[in-house]
């Protein structure tokens, strides 16, 4: 088309993070173990 | 999902500190636009905007793991805070910021300009637009509703045409007599639509 009127202003995009991240979040969390051991928090990552 | 809907930020931070993974997906998917547009809305770039989003759910799921999170009910404030701590740490980083100080020999106002359009031009352009949606208003319906989905919703052809049942090359057929139409009667009446 030649010209658009409308601006990009006027479009209604929901703003969303990628869906890898997303995933890779959630995938981190189920792996993640914090344990407290005297006071200090080990984080533990489970393959 | 209704079910998700109803259950409050607050117990879907307990359950998800209780041993509920799902908890924290829910959480995502609920505030996953405010919290990426709101980053998106300070850095302007969509891959370090995704990259401070993962950081904060990072630092998120740190404190709710170890059980430092003492907030309840203030779920989606304190994630925001947490971005927001990431955006500033992002442009220490990057020195995007640099700080000026109001001197005698110096004013902050000799370096900022406003570049936002003035007051006459927004009310003309608020003019256009509002002509423009009349215009819009007198198409043919199917004519109509794909010009709004296209150009006011952002969809895409494929889309449109998934959503409207026809095909592909209809949508743009009918995309283009929007168009041509719109045109014909712009000319016609000879509407000015610049500003």
């Amino acid at each position: 088309m030649a010209k658009n009127y409308v601006k990009n202003s006027l479009v209604i995009k929901a703003m969303k993070p990628k869906k890898e991240v997303v995933s890779f979040l959630l995938n981190y969390s189920k792996a993640l173990s914090v344990v407290k051991v005297d006071n200090r928090n080990y984080e533990i990552i489970s393959n | 999902m209704i079910a998700n809907i109803e259950i409050s930020d607050a117990l879907l931070v307990q359950n998800y500190v209780a041993g509920n993974e799902e908890a924290l997906s829910t959480l995502i998917k609920r505030h996953e636009s405010r919290i990426y547009g709101f980053i998106y809305s300070k850095i302007s770039d969509r891959d370090i905007s995704n990259d401070i989003f993962q950081d904060t759910f990072i630092k998120v799921i740190k404190t709710l793991k170890s059980n430092s999170y003492n907030e309840e009910g203030k779920f989606l404030p304190w994630v925001m805070r947490i971005s927001h701590n990431l955006i500033i740490d992002h442009y220490r980083k990057t020195k995007k910021m640099p700080l000026f100080r109001e001197t005698e020999d110096f004013s902050i106002f000799s370096v900022m300009t406003d570049d936002s359009i003035s007051i006459e031009n927004k009310l003309i352009s608020d003019q256009i637009e509002l002509d423009l949606k009349k215009l819009i208003e007198e198409l043919p319906i199917d004519q109509k509703e794909v010009l709004v989905m296209r150009m006011y919703q952002d969809m895409s052809f494929k889309e449109i045409s998934e959503i409207t049942g026809v095909s592909i090359n209809t949508s743009l057929g009918r995309m283009r007599y929007a168009l041509l139409n719109l045109r014909k009667v712009i000319d016609k009446h000879q509407i000015v639509l610049t500003n």
